[in-house]
């Protein structure tokens, strides 16, 4: 054993006491969390369960962060979302049912009762090998009051002469010994089990994404029709009001004076003509017509030949996956080319589309300068988004001076 | 001259047959779908149609794909599409088999009857009429790639995309407001720059400028 591994076995050994003192709390918390349960028949408990959640969520979740540290793998919080609860008690009452649904809160009972044996078992077990290893070890010295107060045995041996007390030095060590050894594994051990227990389930990291990503499907699809309004208010709809306006003024010139009226018109043409451009141009953002004629392969092709780069696109898809998922996939690929013109300094792009196992797939490889950050970009965070809302997935492989590659991945089904 | 014209809002239907018949175009049928445009077009064999790209039943590329359809089973049938938004795709399917006869216009350009007009006539002689707004998206693209289009005087490149519209010599004269001896001495400089085959055909020119700036 090298000086290493005596050293992170004495941290071990050292780093289970804490877990005692959590372990009581955790007991006492216990005790008071099923009696509040059980008041909830009378009452009380409707006033007590969501104040001692707080509290419970509290001490396990220190346990959760001291298992992190322990194991080197972070266990975020399993808990659902808080609802919006109203004021008074029907508020109190949404939210002693919010902590009585939610899974993590039973898992959380089971943890405060597993964890003040199994847990404080491995977690003391070192810490007593070693401490009970260094009492043998020392017992040569301290043997004789021991050996005259009769009958005191070390583990097996009968403590009596200078040679019992040698052979429970030999003993001793080797208990320190392996108290140190399995320091590290019974740590592990205890990790091991808090994740089992505290960390949250597929269901409950299935929750948490959909609630994180339809809130920014919703945020953005508010932002977006916001934007729709705005260009529809300053622009056609402007211009419409402007064209009415000219054709009353003509209808009065009329008789007066024909020749103003014909400036007029030429005008209002004009100002519908700019209105048809406009609606054009936000038409195209909201949902862009080869899309909906020809679906993904020719609108990519066709955002393609408008695309000042050179672009090639190859498109091997069977079938149409359902429009909201095209859709997506479209301005992502739409995202990806603007980024290629604009940050990268890219001459050529090639695009793939394609089905594979269950998803729609789309690569896009340009030989710009590289180095594109998803961290930094809002152009990327937002194709993630995007992507996001369908469960999709964006990877990003951008190393400076040698190109950008972004894979796109929808699960999706084909018909 | 008989015309055949499909689309499907009521409002601009009228519009367009009231246009077409006060510059005495016979309009012999006036279709709202694709399956009975498809049908009036074999039937009637017009000199010319208009069609809208989005018909019914689909309300996807319904008129396009029979104006193609017509197109394949009477070869060079001339047919001016008219479409809310123009796509270089599509422009380059109408063109791909390059008998001529093709027009393809945003709606806007009906503002312009005169324009318009002079538009299907071109179609219906077995020209071309392709909207500024294609002209201008290719010559986007050509201009971003150090080409020899970078080559041409900006004049040389007006009179370019107006032979790319499929107008004629006269007809990019009088646009321009020079004389026809000069457009055919710019025209003969673009041939030589671009290394083009020279061409008289208005709609083999339009073919030769496109295939070389896409």
């Amino acid at each position: 054993m090298n000086t290493v591994n005596i050293r992170t076995g004495i941290r071990s050994a050292g780093r289970g006491l804490p877990v005692l003192g959590l372990a009581i709390a955790e007991l006492v918390l216990f005790c008071l969390f099923v009696t509040a349960v059980a008041l909830l028949g009378v009452g009380l408990g409707v006033l007590l369960v969501p104040a001692l959640a707080v509290a419970v969520r509290a001490v396990v979740n220190t346990s959760r962060r001291t298992a992190a540290r322990w194991s080197g793998v972070a266990l975020p919080e399993p808990y659902l979302p808080p609802p919006a609860a109203e004021p008074g008690l029907k508020g109190q009452w949404q939210r002693t049912h919010w902590v009585l649904t939610d899974p993590a809160t039973w898992r959380d009972l089971a943890w405060m009762l597993v964890n003040p044996v199994a847990g404080v078992v491995l977690a003391l077990l070192p810490f007593a090998l070693v401490v009970g290893g260094l009492g043998g070890v020392l017992m040569p010295a301290v043997y004789q009051p021991i050996a005259d107060a009769g009958e005191n045995y070390y583990l097996w041996v009968e403590i009596s002469d200078m040679t019992s007390a040698w052979y429970a030095a030999a003993l001793g060590l080797i208990t320190l010994f392996a108290g140190l050894a399995v320091g590290p594994a019974a740590l592990r051990a205890h990790a091991a089990l808090a994740r089992t227990l505290l960390a949250p389930t597929a269901a409950a990291r299935r929750v948490r994404h959909l609630t994180d990503t339809r809130s920014d499907a919703v945020n953005s699809s508010a932002a977006e029709l916001r934007r729709i309004e705005r260009d529809l208010h300053d622009g056609a709809q402007a211009r419409l009001v402007a064209l009415g306006m000219n054709l009353g003024v003509a209808e009065q010139l009329l008789a007066k004076d024909p020749e103003a009226v014909r400036a007029i018109l030429a005008d209002t043409r004009k100002a519908s003509a700019a209105a048809l451009t406009e609606l054009r141009d936000l038409v195209r953002g909201i949902h862009p017509p080869v899309l909906a004629d020809r679906g993904l392969a020719d609108a990519v092709r066709a955002l393609a030949m408008d695309c000042p780069l050179d672009v090639t696109v190859q498109a091997d898809l069977p079938g149409r996956a359902e429009a909201p998922v095209e859709s997506a996939m479209y301005f992502a690929v739409a995202e990806a080319l603007t980024n290629a013109a604009k940050h990268a300094s890219a001459d050529s792009v090639s695009i793939d589309l394609w089905y594979e196992g269950g998803a729609l797939r789309g690569q896009v490889i340009d030989d710009g300068e590289g180095g594109a950050d998803p961290s930094r970009g809002t152009g990327l965070r937002g194709i993630e988004r995007r992507l996001a809302a369908f469960d999709g997935i964006l990877a990003v492989n951008s190393k400076s001076g040698t190109g950008t590659t972004l894979t796109m991945e929808l699960p999706c089904a084909l018909s | 001259m008989r015309v055949v014209l499909a689309e499907d809002l009521f409002l601009l239907r009228d519009g367009l047959v009231r246009l077409l018949e006060s510059y005495d175009f016979e309009v012999v049928a006036a279709v709202d779908n694709g399956p009975g445009l498809l049908k009036a077009l074999l039937d009637h064999r017009p000199d010319v149609a208009v069609v809208d790209v989005r018909l019914p039943p689909t309300f996807t590329d319904e008129g396009l794909q029979a104006a193609l359809e017509a197109r394949r089973q009477v070869p060079g049938l001339p047919v001016l599409v008219l479409s809310q938004y123009v796509e270089q795709l599509y422009a380059r399917e109408l063109l791909a088999d390059g008998s001529g006869g093709i027009g393809y216009l945003l709606k806007d350009r009906v503002f312009d009857p005169d324009g318009f007009v002079d538009a299907v006539r071109r179609v219906a002689a077995g020209g071309t009429a392709m909207d500024p707004d294609v002209v201008a998206k290719l010559f986007a693209k050509g201009a971003h790639r150090d080409g020899p289009l970078a080559r041409l005087t900006p004049r040389e490149r007006e009179v370019l995309s107006l032979m790319a519209e499929g107008r004629s010599n006269a007809a990019i004269a009088q646009s321009l407001v020079i004389t026809e001896r000069a457009v055919i001495k710019h025209t003969s400089n673009i041939f030589t720059k671009l290394d083009l085959p020279v061409s008289d055909a208005d709609n083999r020119r339009v073919l030769a400028v496109l295939a070389y700036i896409g």
